[in-house]
């Protein structure tokens, strides 16, 4: 099943199909390590709802759920 | 010789840079500690080596201003080795940045940093292994120890001495035939780094394309042939997902990572209750609230409500409740400069003009300055503590929802909160913010934040109104001010989004660091770094302040010596009264003396005490020291002899004070943070604006108070209560319903320009 990092629920895993935003910001999304194939797991929303904390390649990144939704996931 | 250290945001490059040349340079938990690129020497080789630290990065395509002079110092002046330093609990995105860096002409050494936190915990690392497959020396070292020091210096040097090519990762994988192609048209026409710019060419950069515009089109026509399956003609991509595949593929079986999974998962379970959903908020106000009672509260712990009135009164330490630790060095060290200057003024003869311009000009200006140190370094204490852990990162986490509605981001938080200390680092701090609009945005923003120097100006006058009517509380006016900051700040944010910065909301893709036990060392090597700071402001700028100060009143245009109000400064002033009159504080026959001291402010916050103090010296002389008390004799007396003769009057008077508060928080901060900004904003316009910006939202603000103070007759218990009160219902106001907010500001912004 394909969807949006956005709408993981907290710990949810999946692995990355594409990264459909563009510019500078699909370049610094590309350049963190989300690229095609990487397991991502959704760790938590911050207090207010926004921004994420996310886990890959052994490390810790926070995105703003407007971010989230350019990357595609494959469940 | 001269080497580069270069790695990613956050992998103990500073901690290095330290280690090898005994330099003290600060050293954060905070990607981007490091904002611009600092230099020290390394004595242990043949020949001396200038080491130069470079901000953190995480690709040598330039996203920040940061990165762009990490990049331009590799390709342009180029260092005889770029040593990489790589934390191998985090090898994969270190490694991203390594295949980059190995593209260029330059020697390259790789520093394998944190193994021993790796090894204690089980894990294990080939580095062998890894020197085999990247085709560069590879050592194995801990940053924080020292261990294999030499042995990385050693291999750094002699690589140095042997030239090198650089070669990129993609020349495998399905751009293996383009590459190979581009490269060798770049080495034809004889350009150094063939391999960096082939593949940038490829990746279609646009200086790159811009700056070759020939070669672009021949590998346009090249590239046009590659089949990119799902990145749809995105070589950018397409490279960035060679890169990682690369390192997927050759390194995963290098590193054992044992440790890796529980390192993570400690600071999770940390992160489970300091950004947890309910608490997380809380927690951080509690922090924060912790932070600035330590550095600034009277009544510490709140033990004053135990303590029965006129029980307990011992100076410094304080009356009818114990300081915070912050007030009693204030204390300590005012009553410190206290003593010397009253023990050099009785010293020293009478009446002549050295005896002036030592004791009341230099003395009293420079210790001014002195005095607060001690509660600016208590602030950042606490600050690097929060940083150097790693929660800073998390505040901007938490934060950053809240501050996106006032057009900033999360990260924006930590320069802003490093003004209450100064305004100084506080912006060149901004350079880790990403995207232009937000970092001038916050340039703009940093003044608003009443900094240490500020702080002897609401105490001075808190205790002249809490002396002279006994029913207002000078705590409540400092902390009127702060607040009174913090809104203006909110709204000039909302302001400038809409008119004069505008720009989108800036992204926010942001690493979490692990939490790590904050150092000693880094703590007293930062905390030292702000003392010599101070300590050098206060030697140079200040006493060059004080002096020409000092002389502008105490002579007259024809140099003979005389009153203040007589004196060149007294008459230059008088010129201006009038334009402050509308702001309460130019009115009376003392007025000219407040604007003298807003004047001096606008050099240095500091001056504004110590201006009012060279007046009431040189004026009230004697009655000056009849005010007993040594704590009060210095400031406070004299503010309050300068304000005696407005003060009659005290529906006026009172307002006018705050308006006078009002413009020291608001105008133009001080040379330092002007020079600051000024790096920062780029450029002599973008400057002038700021300033202009500045001093506008001064007058307004400060016209606001005043006559507000004065229409409403408010008493003066009322005063501060209602202003912190009217701030407090602005910010919620505008946080609810901040468009609204916004019409209504801009049409009298508008009204402001058609005047």
């Amino acid at each position: 099943m394909e969807k949006t990092l956005d709408l993981f629920k907290p710990d949810e895993k999946g692995r990355v199909k594409a990264v459909c935003a563009e510019g500078k910001l699909r370049r610094r999304i590309l350049d963190m390590g989300v690229t095609p194939g990487v397991e991502i797991v959704m760790k938590k929303a911050a207090p207010l709802g926004d921004p994420l904390e996310i886990n890959l390649r052994g490390y810790s990144l926070s995105v703003r759920k407007s971010e989230a939704q350019t990357i595609l996931m494959e469940v | 010789m001269k080497f580069a250290l270069a790695g990613n945001p956050n992998s103990g490059k500073t901690t290095l840079f330290n280690a090898l040349t005994g330099s003290t340079a600060h050293v954060g938990n905070w990607p981007g500690v490091t904002v611009d690129k600092r230099t020290g020497t390394y004595k242990k080789l043949d020949e001396k080596v200038e080491i130069v630290d470079l901000p953190g990065i995480y690709s040598l395509s330039p996203y920040t201003p940061e990165e762009i002079v990490s990049r331009n110092f590799i390709l342009d002046e180029k260092p005889d080795c770029v040593i990489n330093i790589v934390d191998v609990t985090n090898l994969e995105r270190n490694l991203y940045l390594t295949t980059q860096l190995l593209e260029t002409d330059t020697p390259v050494v790789i520093a394998l940093n944190m193994t021993d936190a790796l090894s204690k915990a089980g894990g294990r690392v080939d580095s062998a292994g890894l020197e085999k497959e990247l085709g560069v020396p590879v050592t194995e070292i801990s940053a924080l120890k020292g261990t294999n020091l030499s042995e990385l210096m050693d291999k750094a040097y002699k690589a140095a001495k042997i030239d090198r090519k650089g070669s990129s990762v993609i020349k495998n994988g399905i751009l293996s035939s383009v590459y190979d192609k581009v490269y060798k048209l770049y080495e034809q026409n004889g350009i150094a780094d063939a391999a960096f710019h082939a593949v940038k060419l490829i990746e279609k950069d646009e200086l790159e394309t811009k700056k070759y515009p020939d070669l672009a089109e021949e590998a346009g026509s090249l590239t046009s042939e590659v089949d990119t399956g799902l990145f749809e003609g995105d070589f950018e991509g397409v490279v960035a997902d060679l890169r990682y595949k690369y390192i997927e593929h050759k390194f995963s079986g290098l590193i054992k990572k044992a440790e890796q999974e529980r390192a993570l998962s400690k600071s999770d379970r940390i992160d489970r209750i300091l950004t947890h959903k309910v608490w997380g908020i809380p927690i951080f106000l509690a922090i924060m609230l912790a932070v600035f009672h330590l550095t600034f509260s009277e009544n510490f712990l709140l033990l004053g409500l135990f303590i029965k009135e006129g029980t307990f009164d011992i100076p410094i330490l304080g009356t009818d409740a114990l300081n915070s630790p912050g007030v009693i060095l204030f204390n300590a060290m005012d009553w410190l400069t206290a003593t010397i200057g009253d023990a050099v003024s009785g010293a020293m003869p009478e009446g002549t003009w050295y005896t002036g311009l030592i004791c009341d000009g230099l003395l009293s200006g420079v210790f001014s300055v002195l005095s607060f140190i001690p509660q600016i370094l208590v602030l950042f204490l606490f600050l690097s503590i929060l940083e150097d852990s790693g929660y800073m990162a998390r505040v901007a986490f938490i934060l950053d929802r809240a501050f996106r509605k006032f057009g900033l981001s999360g990260k924006a938080f930590m320069p802003l909160i490093m003004c209450f200390g100064c305004a100084v680092p506080g912006i060149m701090a901004t350079r880790t913010l990403e995207n232009e609009a937000e970092r001038k945005r916050t340039v703009m923003l940093a003044p608003f934040f009443s900094c240490g120097a500020k702080l002897p100006i609401w105490a001075a006058f808190g205790g002249v109104f809490a002396l002279a009517y006994t029913n207002l509380n000078a705590t409540l006016i400092v902390y009127s001010m702060y607040i009174l900051g913090i809104a203006v700040a909110v709204l000039a944010s909302l302001l400038l989004k809409k008119t004069v910065v505008k720009g989108e909301t800036p992204p926010f893709i942001m690493e979490l660091p692990e939490y790590r036990m904050p150092q000693f060392k880094n703590t007293m090597i930062y905390l030292w770094q702000k003392l010599k700071h101070y300590i050098f402001r206060a030697a140079t700028i200040i006493t060059g302040a004080v002096i020409v100060i000092w002389f502008l009143t105490s002579f007259n245009f024809r140099l003979q010596m005389v009153d203040a109000e007589f004196s060149i400064i007294g008459i230059i002033s008088k010129w201006f009264t009038w334009l402050f009159v509308p702001l309460g504080f130019g009115m009376g026959d003392k007025g000219w003396m407040f604007v003298v001291a807003a004047f001096t402010g606008l050099i240095a916050k500091e001056m504004v005490v110590g201006t009012l103090g060279v007046f009431a010296g040189i004026s009230e002389d004697e009655a000056l020291e009849g005010s007993a008390d040594y704590l009060f004799a210095s400031s406070l007396g004299a503010v309050m002899l300068a304000i005696g003769g407005t003060l009659g009057d005290i529906d006026v008077s009172v307002p006018a004070m705050f308006s006078f508060m009002a413009f020291n928080l608001l105008s133009v901060p001080c040379m330092a943070a002007v020079a600051a900004a000024n790096g920062e904003l780029g450029g002599k316009k973008n400057t002038l604006t700021a300033i202009a910006f500045w001093m506008i939202t001064a007058y307004a603000v400060s016209l606001a108070v005043f006559w507000y103070g004065v229409f409403f007759k408010v008493s003066v218990v009322a005063a501060s209560v209602v202003l912190a009160l009217i701030v407090a219902a602005l910010i919620t106001l505008a946080v609810l319903k901040y468009k609204g907010v916004i019409g209504a500001k801009s049409a009298v912004k508008q009204s402001i320009k058609g005047e």
